[in-house]
């Protein structure tokens, strides 16, 4: 009785019970379905055991996605649940549930993974290289993070979600004032994927210094592998620390001790400080990925050279010290005083610049360009607008004074939703589709694409500007009511209509994958956009070795020099090509790591001990592992490349 | 077509937002400090409003100019690598915004983080505002009172709020008449309010704490001197006393109506702030724990080296 009480839902409703049998469907379902098609061997070479780069990338871009559904399935619950004044759909305990698994979500388990798949599937192929530097560890990386998402979703339907918010600030996320295991699933998710992240952070550094094709200074670097590099240093310097504030929060929660208490000698605002010396750096990990998305697509569709190509990486690298030094604006109202918060206004203030200056090279590399409008292009040029009017209320929000008046108000979440959807999520569309050829071999359908860009974005504005006058008026952010006189129904309700039109979109998002699934021509070039980088001279689909021949690169817009100013691109002739070999560890590692969080989320000790020595038995047999890959020969590279340059 | 149909909403946007501004509380302000936070706030929509039109009109000149459409078809567009001029442009603009932005938000957190200037020769009333779950707890030491979710205030008077919290991190506000502070359990943050105008206003806990957050409301009432006096003999005539019983019941989580009493409970259960600190210790303050008009010069500094020694 003792076990079904712990493990039980604590505050259930129509809603778990329904996610309960959805999640046992669908497990069913697949399991069946796998077994019907004796697709396990299939499932277990091709995708589990895989090492390859382009695969670890797209089941990131697959696991984003589906996130992506998950995190919004909670917003439209938010949503729904503010549209009215006094509305009853859900209490105040499950609506704090679902805002801070919805922040939870869409920060570290659909931003991340979708830049992820990014990272992996584009950065060595625009670098001429084969693989990433370490490419077990990469499949380490991607299953750490799958196992953490997994771990924060069951906490749903398994002894109850975190409720502290996404920032789960303490003493308010300590055992005293949440009790159910909801936060130590957030400390055991975050810190099993943020593990995971570090690794690609070092693997991701690794791989651009040390694997460029010959050629390839630094300053010859596509701009998306740049944005990578800079987006990996900062992971490498911000998630120690937040592994480390992680492990005082576990540690509070698990064992008494008293990092972050109200009493005993803890200090509250300490993990505020550690929180945010982390999560301010997040966002640009976030962004400047998007960012040099961007910038390819832009360059792509105007069929020139990216404006200002060094003061982009400028830009970069100033945002990347920056955003180091900010962190503080996340609490100016913590009575700091005026000296601390002046400085960190100024500091805040700043990065308005180097990201002005980004916003205006883009302008100008449309200048004398010809501009193409298609479905990346457009995404790029819709987020322009939109994120000028999120960034500029940045600024607003940077003058600490006025902050007073923001902090903690829907002001704050209609900026930080300015910013992050046409930032992060237009740039991933935007990828999403411009890269869909290459990685599946057809183009997604235009028309549709153009039409979800546009819903897309208008929703934004239609759920989001709202926030800002509701903001202003005084509602403050998580509350999960309000009355009628406050006069904030309508403003709730403009952005409800938003949320619905937001919804639409990804829904349409799917439906267009599965439309050009069934009727898209396969018959594309490996070039269909005509574009300027490495990643456009490999065959569609893409083989396991990525180049053939290392290519020889000479300048940024290497391809555009070989298409069109007879640049040779591969020199020399074809040889044995060495690559790493797939291996089961990476995968029943995360399994391990799952089941090693999940026991200590219900502090289960033994088998928190037995999987503790799991892990420890997987990373011996590596070391004691004799693996030194294999080779492709000649003949294999002939017949694949003949097959898949149809020559 | 549609771009520009996009670019017309945004600009109507923005206008309604401009014009519409008055009626919204934070731009409503009826005090000194929130009068501050309203004019760095209209002044930063204005300045923001033309980096945003700029940009708008950049993009939208871009797009109708060289769109492939409107080109010869064997338009090959030309390598460009960036202009000195240009970017010295895109850089110097931005950073006399932000520059002049600064000069006024420094300015602007000296104003609102002291008492406010036009008072400057009244002496502050202070109050003493701890939450708990989910309830604010307004104690006025020298009036020796107390109130439970709802305060009274004289107009034309600095108050000096002393925020602290029992439990997790709250952040007192009251839009109309300033931004906002943490209320936190380890210690005392100072906020410097004052009202111009009697009238009501709403307060609340703008920083989430759990289930009861958005009920975590209290009711402001600014007033003459004359009647805020009368309110307080009133209340020390007929309100019963604040034992520490009657406090401990407080305590508890939940939420409760409005009450008064006599008594402080700063008397049995000293706020954190001098000895009493969670780390604001040192023998040195303690002294000012009972003597609010030395401390008060300090106590922004105070809190300041609080979060810096740690």
């Amino acid at each position: 009785m003792d076990i079904f009480e712990r493990f039980a839902v604590p505050h259930p409703s129509p809603a778990i019970y329904v996610s309960m049998v959805a999640i046992g469907l669908t497990v069913i379902a697949i399991i069946a379905g796998l077994t019907y098609f004796k697709k396990w061997g299939y499932l277990w070479r091709e995708w589990l055991s895989t090492v390859d780069h382009k695969r670890i990338g797209i089941m990131y871009l697959i696991s984003a996605l589906l996130m992506l559904f998950r995190g919004g399935a909670d917003a439209i619950m938010m949503r729904a649940q503010l549209a009215i004044p006094e509305n009853k759909m859900l209490d105040a305990q499950h609506y704090n549930e679902i805002f801070t698994t919805h922040g939870t979500v869409m920060i570290i388990f659909m931003a991340m993974p979708f830049i992820m798949a990014f990272m992996n599937y584009i950065v060595p192929l625009q670098i001429g290289a084969r693989d990433v530097a370490f490419p077990r560890l990469n499949a380490l990386s991607f299953w750490l993070f799958f196992m953490g998402a997994m771990l924060l979703n069951i906490s749903f339907v398994i002894g109850g979600s975190p409720d502290a918010g996404w920032t789960s600030y303490f003493p308010l996320a300590n055992n005293e004032f949440s009790e159910s295991v909801g936060t130590n699933y957030y400390m055991f998710a975050l810190q099993i994927s943020g593990m995971g992240t570090l690794m690609t952070g070092i693997n991701m550094i690794t791989t651009i210094l040390k694997m460029r094709a010959p050629g390839m200074t630094l300053m010859k670097m596509p701009m998306f592998t740049w944005s990578s590099l800079v987006a990996n240093i900062i992971i490498v310097f911000a998630f120690p620390v937040l592994t480390v504030a992680l492990i005082m929060g576990t540690m509070d929660r698990l064992f008494a001790t008293n990092f972050f208490t109200s009493t005993n000698g803890g200090m509250d605002m300490l993990w505020a400080n550690f929180f945010w010396v982390w999560g301010h750096p997040e966002v640009y990990i976030l962004v400047l990925p998007a960012f040099g998305i961007y910038s390819e697509i832009i360059s792509t569709f105007s069929g020139r050279n990216l404006y200002g190509y060094k003061s982009m990486v400028g830009s970069m690298v100033i945002i990347s010290l920056l955003s180091f030094l900010v962190w503080t604006h996340h609490f100016f109202t913590m009575g700091q005083g005026a000296l601390t918060n002046s400085i960190f206004s100024i500091t805040t203030m700043a990065i308005a610049v180097p990201t002005g200056v980004k916003i205006f090279n883009w302008l100008f590399t449309l200048w004398k360009g010809k501009i193409i409008i298609t479905t990346p292009m457009l995404y790029s040029l819709l987020f322009i607008p939109i994120f000028t009017i999120g960034g500029v209320t940045g600024v607003m929000l940077g003058m600490s004074a006025a902050d007073y008046q923001y902090h903690n108000t829907m002001f704050l979440v209609a900026h930080f939703h300015m910013v992050i959807i046409p930032g992060v999520v237009f740039a991933m569309l935007a990828g999403f589709h411009y890269y869909w050829p290459k990685m599946f071999g057809f183009i997604l359908n235009e028309k549709i694409g153009k039409w979800t860009a546009w819903i897309i974005s208008m929703s934004t504005l239609l759920a989001f500007m709202p926030m800002f006058f509701s903001g202003l008026d005084g509602q403050a952010r998580r509350m999960y009511t309000y009355s009628e006189s406050t006069g904030y129904g309508i403003w709730n309700m403009l952005s409800f209509i938003g949320a619905i039109g937001l919804a639409i979109g990804f829904i349409l998002i799917v439906y267009n994958v599965y439309y050009s699934t069934r009727y898209a021509s396969r018959d594309i070039s490996s070039d269909p956009w005509d574009a300027r980088s490495l990643e456009w001279a490999t065959p569609s689909p893409v083989p396991e070795y990525n180049f053939a021949i290392v290519p020889n690169v000479k300048s940024v817009d290497v391809l555009w020099e070989a298409k069109y100013n007879n640049h040779i691109l591969f020199p020399g002739k074809y040889e044995n090509i060495h690559m790493p070999n797939n291996s089961g560890i990476p995968f029943i590692l995360g399994c391990i790591f799952f089941a090693w969080g999940f026991s200590f989320v219900f502090g289960m000790w033994i088998p928190a001990i037995s999987t503790t020595i799991g892990i420890f038995v997987c990373m011996g047999h590596r070391s004691l592992e004799k693996d030194h890959g294999h080779y492709i020969s000649v003949k294999e590279i002939e017949e694949t490349e003949t097959k898949l340059r149809g020559a | 077509m549609k771009k520009k149909w996009a670019i017309l909403t945004a600009i109507f946007t923005i206008t309604t937002m401009l014009t519409g501004c008055e009626s919204f509380l934070v731009l409503d302000p009826k005090g000194p400090q929130a009068q501050t936070q309203a004019k760095d706030i209209i002044l930063s929509i204005w300045i923001m409003s033309f980096i945003v039109i700029i940009v708008f009109g950049i993009l939208a000149y871009m797009l109708i100019k060289y769109r492939a459409s409107k080109q010869m078809p064997d338009y090959r567009p030309p390598h460009i690598e960036g202009s000195i001029l240009v970017e010295a442009i895109c850089v110097g603009i931005p950073v006399i915004i932000v520059v002049f932005l600064s000069i006024v938000s420094v300015q602007s957190n000296y104003k609102v983080e002291s008492a406010p200037a036009i008072y400057k020769d009244k002496e502050p009333l202070i109050i003493y505002a701890s939450t708990s779950n989910w309830k604010w707890h307004f104690s006025y030491p020298e009036e020796n009172i107390e109130t439970v979710n709802y305060l009274y205030i004289p107009v034309e008077r600095p108050i000096e709020f002393k925020l602290y919290s029992y439990g997790p991190i709250t952040s007192f506000w009251i839009p109309q008449l300033g931004g906002q502070k943490y209320a936190m359990a380890d210690m005392v943050n100072t906020l410097h309010l004052a009202a111009d105008v009697p009238g009501e206003f709403m307060g609340r806990n703008a920083n989430f704490n759990g289930k009861g957050f958005a009920e975590n409301t209290f009711n402001v009432t600014a007033m003459s001197q004359e009647e805020f006096d009368e309110w307080v003999n009133e209340v020390k005539d007929s309100a019963e006393p604040l034992t520490e019983q009657k406090f401990d019941k407080l305590l508890e989580h939940g939420h409760v109506g409005q009450s008064t009493y006599t008594g402080t409970h700063l008397t049995f259960l000293p706020p954190p702030e001098g000895e009493n600190g969670g780390h604001q210790h040192g023998a040195s303050q303690s002294d000012d724990s009972d003597n609010h008009s030395s401390e008060e010069h300090s106590s922004s500094e105070d809190s300041n080296s609080a979060h810096n020694s740690h």
